[in-house]
């Protein structure tokens, strides 16, 4: 007689729960190095925070008062230990250039590229995967063709000359959509003079405000930058979709089914895609990870008042605090998405779970 | 009248160096009985199998000049009408139930997804079928198992699965494509047993594809041993040891006996015109 293997987990959340809070000390961890290493950047570069401060006409005692009030005189271990307290109650240092908190600056930028990031992910996904089931079932026919090259072109076209002839066209000559910017300067106006501000994303904004025609405008605006984006990552999800699908077809399990007599949109969307999202969702929060940094040249291009820019601008002007800020922002931004996948990919793939 | 009946069936690959022939017009009939399909590796018996259930996927071609099941053409059948038999009426068991069972699916999803869509039977209806089935391969704990996802199951386990899942629809043939290959001696015999058993009692027509030629003749009334995408020759199971052809006999001599020489085995003997024989 059989004997049973070990017996599956009565509760299969218990365990479950306990490596998500084992993913967060992780996160934690990786958190304190990547503190660790911006604090070391900040310190080695040669730009003289107080230097910076001062300017070069102040005398030494001028210099000395503002390094004992940056906390610049303590020992190394000492400032880490106040960089990490700080930066752990969210504050991130104060910008050279403007005088306000890099932590105020940030939660103003953003939004912006949150906004832009998820609706291009959105994009992406939604037509990136259809596209690469479609291509994966009918290997080397004219639609696969077509998924490809256009899978190609978006993985070869520079992305700010994609920008530029959409702007050209859908804007310049068509006039579809409105030009660069998040708003028209009369909505701007009203979003901050007249809205109330809930989540600095206008679309949620506008919409939690019953301001339809802001609305309207927002997007009409944002289309473009996201759509270039949703693009860029459709390029890629649909490749790797495609790849993991024609995988998945091959497999003996697939046969089962269809010896099943299971039809054919439930062998790939169900029997197959069940097992492509296992490493599939991992590629789509690497690809939305990839945006959330903030695409410095779409958001150049498109005027688009983001965190790349914010950590351009910031750079150009060797504004040390905030170009720092904005890095430990994005790397919160990578840990957690990656989290995030990790936690996804126990939820689809059972044997992760174990 | 036979429930299956091929005749001249012919697979071909079409590669870039020209069609391959894997399975080399082969005929059969087959009833109520227990046939058994032998030979080597590549010898075309797997592509047998599948190609009674149209699965060859493309770039795989399959002609016959008959092939029907239950009077039904096979050949001319739509997608539609093979998905009617596939599963139904036609049920296959496949080698290592480590890659034939859905890995991100409970087994008991995968059991009773056929009831639930094809049989449009409600939930508790339809996991009651299951578990009945699952009872039927012997499995001691149904409703546990139910629960599981294939890797939480040993090889054994995951094969009675198998042949539970096929069996629910109460099929009239059953291809067993190596079914027990991939367990351990144990466990085969087990499976085996169940397999058996089942097949018996509900007179069932079997196809069981192996290259084990003691487990076929002990196993099945009919014998076709298949040799580079033909049958060499068919004998009834019983008088196996008196088989006529040169491979065939090779085959036997290959097995080792209790109590017989000590000495190496003898290679197989493939000087004869059967070895190259419409060879590509």
């Amino acid at each position: 007689m059989t004997a049973l293997p070990a017996p599956p987990p009565r509760s299969r959340l218990l365990p479950f729960l306990g490596q998500i809070a084992l993913g967060i000390g992780t996160l934690a961890i990786t958190l304190l190095g990547l503190l660790l290493i911006t604090f070391i950047i900040a310190r080695v570069v040669p730009t003289d925070p107080v230097l910076s401060i001062v300017g070069e006409r102040a005398t030494e005692a001028q210099m000395e008062a503002i390094r004992v009030k940056l906390g610049l005189d303590l020992p190394l271990w000492q400032q880490f230990f106040i960089y990490v307290r700080d930066a752990l109650q969210g504050d991130l240092g104060t910008s050279i250039r403007t005088g306000q908190s890099v932590t105020a600056e940030i939660a103003r930028y953003f939004p912006a590229t949150l906004e832009l990031a998820t609706l291009g992910t959105i994009f992406g996904t939604l037509v990136g995967v259809p596209a690469g089931v479609l291509a994966a079932t009918r290997p080397g026919s004219i639609a696969d063709q077509i998924v490809r090259v256009v899978g190609l072109m978006g993985y070869s076209m520079p992305v700010f000359w994609l920008g530029l002839i959409g702007l050209l066209v859908f804007y310049g000559k068509l006039d579809w959509v409105s030009g660069p910017g998040r708003l028209d300067p009369t909505y701007d106006m009203m979003m901050q003079f007249t809205l109330t501000s809930y989540t600095g994303m206008i679309l949620i904004d506008a919409a939690l405000n019953g301001a339809w025609d802001v609305f309207a405008n927002a997007i009409s605006h944002i289309i473009l930058p996201a759509g270039l984006l949703g693009y860029v990552s459709m390029a890629y999800i649909s490749r790797m979709t495609r790849s993991f699908m024609m995988n998945e077809l091959g497999q003996e399990y697939i046969t089962t089914a269809r010896v099943k007599g299971m039809p054919e949109w439930r062998v790939i969307w169900v029997h197959a895609m069940k097992n492509v999202l296992v490493p599939l969702i991992t590629v789509i929060a690497l690809s939305y990870a990839y945006l959330l940094e903030g695409s410095v040249l779409t958001e150049t291009i498109f005027a688009w008042p983001g965190l790349g820019s914010y950590i351009t601008d910031a750079l150009f002007a060797a504004d040390m605090p905030a170009v720092l800020g904005g890095t430990v922002v994005v790397g919160v931004v990578f840990v957690t998405l990656n989290m995030a996948s990790d936690i996804l990919y126990r939820l689809v793939d059972p044997r992760a779970r174990a | 009248m036979s429930l299956l009946e091929v005749k001249n069936l012919r697979v071909t690959f079409d590669t870039e160096t020209g069609p391959v022939q894997a399975v080399r017009g082969v005929s059969f009939s087959l009833g109520h009985e227990r046939l058994g399909i032998v030979g080597e590796s590549g010898s075309g018996k797997t592509m047998t199998g599948r190609a009674v259930l149209r699965l060859i996927r493309p770039p795989g071609r399959v002609d016959a000049d008959v092939m029907t099941f239950d009077g039904q053409d096979l050949l001319n059948a739509t997608e539609r009408e093979m998905r009617a038999l596939r599963g139904k009426r036609i049920g296959m068991v496949m080698q290592d139930p480590k890659y034939s069972l859905n890995p991100v699916m409970t087994v008991g999803r995968q059991l009773t997804e056929g009831l639930r869509l094809r049989d449009k039977l409600g939930r508790a209806d339809a996991t009651a079928k299951a578990i009945a089935a699952l009872d039927a391969v012997q499995i001691r704990d149904p409703a546990r198992v139910m629960e599981a996802y294939p890797h939480e199951l040993s090889g054994g386990m995951g094969q009675r699965v198998m042949i539970a899942m096929m069996l629910i629809p109460e099929p009239d043939l059953l291809i067993a494509d190596e079914p027990t290959s991939a367990l351990d001696v144990t466990v085969q015999a087990e499976v085996l047993s169940i397999l058996d058993g089942l097949v018996r009692d509900r007179g069932m027509g079997l196809i069981f594809i192996s290259h084990d030629l003691r487990l076929v003749a002990r196993f099945c009334d009919r014998v076709l041993v298949m040799h580079k995408g033909v049958v060499v020759e068919e004998v009834a199971a019983a008088n196996l040891l008196e088989a006529k052809h040169p491979y065939t006999r090779g085959l036997l001599n290959c097995l080792p006996r209790i109590g017989g020489p000590r000495g190496p085995l003898p290679g197989l003997d493939r000087s004869g015109a059967w070895a190259t024989e419409g060879a590509p």
